[in-house]
């Protein structure tokens, strides 16, 4: 029998906000534990939550760039369970009136343009993160309270390709729209994933087993591989998959059981007396729409249709939004954007990769760059050089025009040296100078050798051309 | 001893603008008062009396320096629900033993910034769960008027301090009558304001769609000053209204004519099993209230009569969750176990007592899935139905007058046994807190036994200045709130 795997993500995204959710507490990554707290944060008695509304910005310019439809009406409720990594032992949510509704993802998995749809996005407040030491349990409440959102996608993926390319997509615009960095080891992107598997054909859904909180994108593609295989193993053997949440064991790439449908949490929600509703004007949902940055899809499109850039060039570019925006910072200086690219394809990600730096951290700025594609167009430095120029810089820094001049690589336009060697070049090289009249045009390229090597690659060779042909030809 | 502590904070405040007392002598008394009587009244559950005399020195300094605030000087006692930085904040609860409190209350700040001197922690019901203060952890409080009965509650010690003068004015809270019911119960005056009206920041939260911080006072006017001096817009709570502050205080000026104003009577507010001296004390008041020149219109509740299960289903659930996180994990009382989970319970199973285990598990019952439609749901809709009474009665009068409980102070330890016959008193004060509006408890009349009887005046929204104006003009033309307790 053929199976079909359905699979659908619950995105747990961290936003890029000063503050906590629901209290003036900054957070701060790696800060030393239970330093960014506060009575709020800690739930001490009578602290009260109040929103923070850079949160629901953030949030509705997440869903504006999903296409997800922002409800005008939200509200928060509470979420009962009792755990130590809750600091009041219930976390404030949406449950029934997210911020956003609807929505999709478009992008090419194996060569094939998939869209995949969301059912939500809604805000809530984040967990303290919890250790476990020998015989004791730690915890550290500097992440407890930050800002939260969570990205709903429909049962509407089919395999671990699927997943990860949805996830990278969905990343990408988290990063480009400025909501999240995203950083997978830093917690600021997790999954919980639900899979099910059933008979091709079959209308109704398979079992469905959760699996809970991965950060990994690697882990995610496997969990879902092997969670497919192992449901399909149990229906081929004529068993039956139990609804269940499951972990995943990196060390061993598999799935375990951690908790059935029987013992499922009650949560009890109900809505949060502390917090008024949020309502959200079509003005604002305006104002924010027209703030939102340009998404890497957009971006591409520009990048070809206004620069001429080649399809390939533009898609590496924009696969990182920090490359993209460093290009974009040279052609502030330059309209040569070919150049750019290829000094950027070339010489910066080679000497980037050789060095495992990042584009931020690289000596050759976007205005230096700049001068150096300056430099070649004027026709000061021929291309190598100008490509030398950029290693000289990326290693040990410095202005482009002062290496060219102390390291005398300007080229050599002027008429009467160019002539000095063209005649030399003439001169001892009858053989060559005889078959180019005789109609070998090619010849004419080892004479042109011959000045480029007198001059030491300095002559223009433009230039020297020019000059061979006059005086063969004339 | 000049008997300072007897005075109400108008009388105080005027002998301290001109210089006859100072607040350190009103301190001294009012400690003196304490130690003379609470040994049997049991009001307080900690006094600091160092910082007390510090802080009216201050108060004493400022006044030198040329400060002016009504409550300048004047010492308050306060419910042990409200954080103040520094002390412990018990909530009369085993739970919240060793807890001291990182931060002040919105209400103690406004207080400390106007110059009140913050006296001590007053006794209550376990997290304001009661209706008697015989649900403390910690204490039992007596009525000043016959220590063999209750004092009401849960603000039993914030009302119990002020009649015995062991206060000149306490702050309390009120989630279903716990202001106005000990204020009848021991002869006081006490405001549930509005709900929005005063920060609930730094209230530890019993129910949080109808916790109101209020005050309890020797006389209307002293609530008035005293409710000026604690509300205001606060941004650290979101359900706190953005809105002027009127000069409650000022206000009033000894005016007692009542003419041009409509006063609802409830027709269904005349309980059954009501004590016929409850009903006679009431519609003498009512009656009185028509001399000074009111006109008395009869109004209806209907849905009144659903207070009690609406009240104890949306109270219970908010409940639930607002005490989940006294866990043991980062403060407070801890009985360890092998896991959290069973660290949770052993915590929880030693610090609450018996009233608050039963409203907890009430909550999570309602709450729970496939009961939720059923009861919770279905409990917001019939409190939609109880504020639409409301709306629809304030269209006819400005005020309504009803009694505050439907028995005087009955004796210690007389409904312990059944909470559901405790519950039934709150039936009277319970539709205020629903609806959201404000209402005031002041005294009408004694009962045969000699224990005072309250009077209920509920306004609307935001309609405070209504509710003290007709308090106010009732008390100015009459002499209970003059009486004081023999404490013996
Ligand atoms: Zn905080």
């Amino acid at each position: 029998m053929k199976y079909e795997a359905t699979i659908g993500l619950e995105t747990h995204i961290m936003q890029k906000t000063n503050t906590k959710m629901f209290c003036a507490c900054k957070y701060e990554y790696g800060a030393e534990p239970n330093t960014h707290v506060c009575p709020v944060c800690l739930g001490y008695p009578g602290a009260l939550p109040v929103m923070n509304e850079k949160a629901i910005e953030l949030c509705c310019k997440a869903g504006l760039l999903l296409g997800c439809e922002i409800n005008p009406y939200s509200k928060w409720d509470r979420k009962n369970y009792f755990y130590p990594d809750m600091a009041k032992n219930y976390q404030i949510t949406q449950a029934d009136q997210p911020l956003c509704l609807g929505g999709q993802v478009a992008v090419e998995v194996d060569g094939e343009m998939k869209t995949f749809t969301l059912e939500r996005i809604h805000q809530e407040e984040n967990a303290a993160k919890n250790t476990h030491v020998a015989g004791a349990s730690l915890v550290d409440y500097n992440r407890a309270g930050t800002a939260l959102m969570e990205i709903v996608s429909n049962p509407c993926m089919h395999s671990a390709a699927d997943a990860l390319a949805y996830l990278t997509a969905l990343k990408q615009i988290m990063e480009y729209g400025g909501i999240s960095d995203c950083n997978p080891e830093k917690g600021q992107i997790r999954s919980d994933v639900n899979v099910s598997v059933r008979p091709v054909g079959q209308e109704k859904l398979g079992s469905k087993v959760e699996i809970k909180n991965m950060n990994s994108f690697a882990f995610i593609q496997q969990a879902i591989e092997y969670e497919i295989d192992r449901q399909i193993e149990v229906l081929e053997s004529g068993g039956k998959v139990v609804q269940e949440t499951r972990g995943f064991d990196s060390d061993r790439g598999e799935t375990f059981s951690q908790r059935t449908k029987e013992n499922a949490h009650d949560y009890r929600y109900f809505p949060e007396p502390d917090l008024m509703p949020v309502k959200i004007s079509a003005e604002q949902i305006g104002q924010w729409r027209s703030e939102l940055p340009e998404l890497p899809v957009q971006r591409r499109e520009r990048y070809v249709k206004e620069l001429g850039l080649p399809e390939y060039d533009a898609g590496v570019l924009t696969a990182d939004m920090a490359t993209s925006d460093w290009f974009e910072r040279v052609m502030v200086h330059t309209r040569n954007a070919k150049a750019v690219s290829n000094f950027i394809m070339g010489e910066m990600m080679r000497l980037l990769s050789e060095h495992g730096l990042s584009i931020a951290e690289s000596k050759v700025t976007p205005e230096k760059l700049a001068e150096i594609i300056a430099l070649i167009d004027a026709k000061t430095i021929s291309t190598g050089a100008g490509k030398q120029v950029f290693e000289i810089i990326f290693n040990e820094g410095g202005d482009p025009k002062q290496i060219v001049e102390e390291k005398g690589m300007a080229q050599v336009s002027d008429d009467s040296a160019l002539e000095g060697w063209a005649d030399e070049a003439i001169a001892s090289n009858p053989k060559p100078v005889e078959e180019y009249k005789a109609g070998n045009a090619a010849s004419i390229n080892f004479l042109m050798g011959q000045v480029m090597k007198a001059s030491r690659g300095k002559a223009n060779p433009g230039a020297v051309m020019q000059m061979l042909k006059q005086k063969l030809d004339g | 001893m000049a008997d300072l502590h007897k005075l109400t904070i108008a009388e105080l405040s005027e002998k301290l603008a001109v210089g006859e007392c100072t607040s350190v002598e009103i301190v001294n008394d009012v400690l003196a008062a304490i130690d003379a009587t609470d040994g049997k009244v049991g009001a307080y559950l900690t006094i600091d009396r160092s910082s007390a005399l510090e802080q009216a020195r201050a108060a004493d300094a400022a006044r030198a320096a040329g400060k002016k605030n009504p409550m300048l000087g004047i010492p308050v006692a306060i419910k042990d629900l409200l954080n103040v930085k520094g002390q412990s904040c018990t909530c009369a609860s085993k739970i919240l033993e060793g807890y001291v409190a990182p931060y002040d209350a919105t209400v103690i700040a406004k207080l400390r910034a106007a110059g009140a001197v913050l006296l001590g922690r007053v006794n209550m019901d376990e997290f304001a769960m009661g209706s008697s203060t015989e649900n403390s952890a910690l204490g039992q409080t007596r009525n000043p008027w016959n220590l063999g009965h209750v004092p009401g509650g849960s603000s039993g010690g914030s009302a119990a301090s002020v009649a015995s003068d062991e206060a000149i004015a306490s702050l309390g809270s009120d989630t279903g009558g716990s202001i106005r019911q000990p204020a009848a119960f021991c002869g006081c005056v006490g405001v549930k304001p509005t709900y929005g009206r005063v920060s609930r920041y730094g209230l530890t939260a019993f129910a949080s769609s109808l916790d109101q911080i209020g005050p309890i006072t020797k006389t209307v006017k002293d609530s008035a000053i005293l409710l000026e001096a604690i509300c205001g817009h606060d941004k650290l709570d979101s359900s706190s209204i953005e809105m002027d502050v009127p000069a409650f205080g000022k206000n009033l000026t000894g005016e007692t004519s009542l003419v041009g104003m409509k006063l609802g009577l409830p027709k269904e507010y005349f309980v059954e099993g009501m004590d016929p001296e409850v009903e006679k004390a009431v519609r003498d008041a009512v009656a009185h209230c028509k001399s000074l020149g009111a006109e008395i219109v009869e109004v209806s509740l209907p849905n009144s009569k659903y207070a009690i299960a609406v009240y104890y289903i949306i109270a219970t659930a908010e409940a639930s969750a607002n005490l989940a996180r006294f866990d043991g994990i980062r403060y407070g009382l801890r009985v360890d176990g092998k896991d959290p989970i069973e660290l949770y319970g052993k915590t929880r199973a030693a610090g609450f007592g018996s009233e608050v285990k039963r409203r907890i598990i009430l909550g999570t019952y309602v709450l729970s899935s496939g009961y939720y439609d059923a009861y919770y749901l279905k409990a917001q809709k019939v409190r939609t139905l109880i504020r639409d009474d409301f709306t629809a009665a304030f269209k006819q009068c400005d005020a309504i007058l009803a009694p505050v409980t439907p028995t005087a102070a009955y004796k210690l330890g007389e409904k312990t046994d059944d909470p559901l016959k405790m519950y039934l008193d709150d039936i009277l004060t319970t539709p205020v807190n629903l609806a959201g509006n404000c209402a005031l408890s002041l005294p009408c009349g004694f009962s045969s036994g000699g224990l005072p009887i309250g009077l209920q005046i509920i306004g609307d929204a935001f309609a405070e200045e209504t509710i003290l104006k007709v308090g106010h003009a009732y008390e100015q033309t009459t002499e209970w709130h003059t009486r004081k307790p023999e404490i013996s």
